[in-house]
């Protein structure tokens, strides 16, 4: 078994290097990587707050991540662990980011569904990367090089805040998306359901049901 | 008479490791799960995380960003005596987890539920959980650090006598199904069951029998012993693995707890202690002696304990 594709990718990559990508390549990530969550977004897209780097000339890599991390008393950082945290909540804030951003790679954990993908990533020539584990928080922690710099930690604390890193063969991270919009969670769940009626027999469902109950085990209930 | 400043350094120590050092029992479940898994990206999910855990260990820093909610369970035997007494050991229980966040450092994850302050030092109202357990012999106090992942892979239900087993079964696979979806509950993990109680005690029950049990272990009933092991291979077989890619390894083990409940009831809790199987125990002994160890080993005869004086096995006469 020769075992998934390994990459290197730029942190601002041409848009032609992202559509050969496929899902399920690995990903190691060299150049700027930003970390922006809903105190960001909402300071940014709601606030009209400037964004205190150029983007996507810097970074059109948005890393959707809380680092386990400190800023000492002389203004340098320490950054230990990295792990994302799950996308699926930014959904509401991302397709007007990408359009002031440019983002192109959206790093974070679970994915989104194959409808964001379709909506408004390949139009933006953006795909998904997803961490691996989760997480595999002291592997991509040694591929941190150094810190740039931390923006708005006053106004939205350590974990909201816009961490700047510079990535050096930073990874694993799997490629979730591509730019035909196709999603590589999905196409695992879709195996998966084949096989799931048989796990299930015999077993019966609740005497007492509860308000919203699918019985459809295709469908996502988070 | 134990000292509170030696309560205080243990606890970070413990803070320290658990972040950071993958306990062995889970590092050999999810070995033994590597080596049997055939799926194509969930076998390369599971060696990632194994690098993970080393690199972790060799640069001393935390194995997850998600560094998760730091809580303390503290077990006492009977005859333990804390210097300046239970109100200090809290007070150094929250001050090594603030010292901690800043130390290893972990995420400061604690904020308030509405205005979203964050004190950057995990700790607030109610937080860090502090639980109490008690041993009926023994001058010493044991200190169990977990640092529970926070968001998905934990739901209740209150079930009804007549649900039985086949309802149980449901209930779990559909846990299972809900959380394992892209992988949201970090599987392969430990799987803690709480059956009985009332609704707090089931879900307090369950979050022990995931965090404070170790992979192997069984219920001293053996007839639930024997469903852990079913369960465990049914969890398995649903084809589900690491990230919810197609594999065959989702529970590296499953511990079920039980607690007397309502007669018509059968409330069931499900819970799943991540990839990162946090926990970390040292034993504080009166005359100063620390020994470290990760076996929380909290379900003892007393702690499952059914009548209502507590008589040891073969000592119930004098």
């Amino acid at each position: 078994m020769s075992g998934p594709r390994e990459v290197r990718l730029s942190t601002t990559p041409p848009r032609e290097v992202v559509g050969n990508l496929r899902l399920g390549d690995i990903v190691y990530l060299d150049g700027l990587m930003y970390t922006a969550r809903e105190g960001v977004y909402r300071r940014a897209l709601v606030d009209r707050a400037n964004i205190p780097m150029d983007l996507p000339s810097e970074s059109a890599a948005n890393f959707h991540c809380s680092p386990a991390a400190r800023i000492n008393a002389d203004g340098s950082f320490d950054m230990g662990a990295v792990t994302a945290t799950a996308s699926f909540r930014f959904s509401e804030w991302l397709p007007e980011w990408m359009a002031k951003t440019g983002a192109r790679l959206i790093v974070g954990k679970g994915g989104m569904s194959s409808k964001d993908y379709r909506d408004y990533f390949v139009p933006n020539g953006a795909i998904y990367l997803s961490t691996v584990g989760y997480g595999t928080g002291a592997l991509l922690g040694r591929g941190v090089e150094n810190v740039e710099a931390v923006h708005w930690s006053e106004e939205l604390g350590l974990a909201q805040a816009m961490w700047v890193i510079r990535c050096s063969r930073m990874g694993p991270f799997i490629v979730a998306s591509d730019l035909n919009g196709d999603c590589l969670f999905e196409r695992e769940n879709a195996r998966i359901a084949e096989n799931v009626a048989r796990v299930y027999e015999g077993t019966k469902p609740a005497v007492l049901k509860r308000y919203g109950e699918t019985d459809d085990r295709a469908d996502e209930v988070i | 008479m134990i000292p509170i400043q030696l309560i205080k350094e243990t606890a970070e120590a413990l803070m320290d490791k658990a972040a950071i050092e993958i306990p062995q029992d889970y590092l050999d479940g999810l070995q033994a799960a590597a080596e049997t898994e055939d799926g194509d990206l969930s076998s390369f999910v599971l060696k990632a995380m194994l690098e993970n855990y080393q690199a972790a260990k060799e640069d001393r820093r935390a194995m997850c960003g998600d560094t998760g909610v730091p809580r303390w369970f503290v077990k006492l035997g009977n005859e333990a005596r804390i210097e300046g007494g239970m109100i200090a050991l809290e007070s150094a229980l929250r001050r090594a987890t603030a010292n901690s966040t800043k130390g290893v450092p972990l995420r400061p994850n604690r904020v308030h539920p509405l205005w979203r302050t964050d004190h950057n030092n995990n700790v607030g109202i109610g937080a860090p959980e502090i639980e109490y357990g008690f041993e009926p012999e023994g001058e010493w106090v044991d200190l169990i650090a977990v640092h529970k992942g926070g968001l998905f892979g934990t739901d209740y239900r209150m079930l009804f006598p007549s649900d039985g087993i086949q309802g149980i079964k449901r209930f779990y696979l559909d846990s299972l199904m809900a959380f394992g979806k892209r992988g949201l509950a970090c599987q392969p993990a430990i799987i803690g069951i709480g059956l009985g109680g009332s609704k707090d005690i089931c879900m307090t029950l369950g979050k022990r029998a995931s965090t404070l049990r170790v992979v192997g272990s069984r219920n001293s009933d053996p007839r639930i012993a024997d469903l852990e092991d079913e369960f465990k291979e049914l969890g398995n077989s649903i084809g589900m693995g690491a990230m919810g890619f197609v594999g065959r390894n989702m529970v590296i083990d499953c511990n079920i707890e039980v607690g007397y409940c309502h007669t018509g009831g059968m409330p069931m809790s499900v819970h799943a202690f991540c990839l990162s199987s946090r926990r970390a125990v040292a034993r504080i002994h009166a005359d100063g002696r620390v020994s470290y160890r990760t076996n929380p080993d909290w379900f003892t005869d007393y702690q499952r304990r059914e009548t209502i004086d507590w008589e040891p096995v073969g000592d119930a006469t004098e």
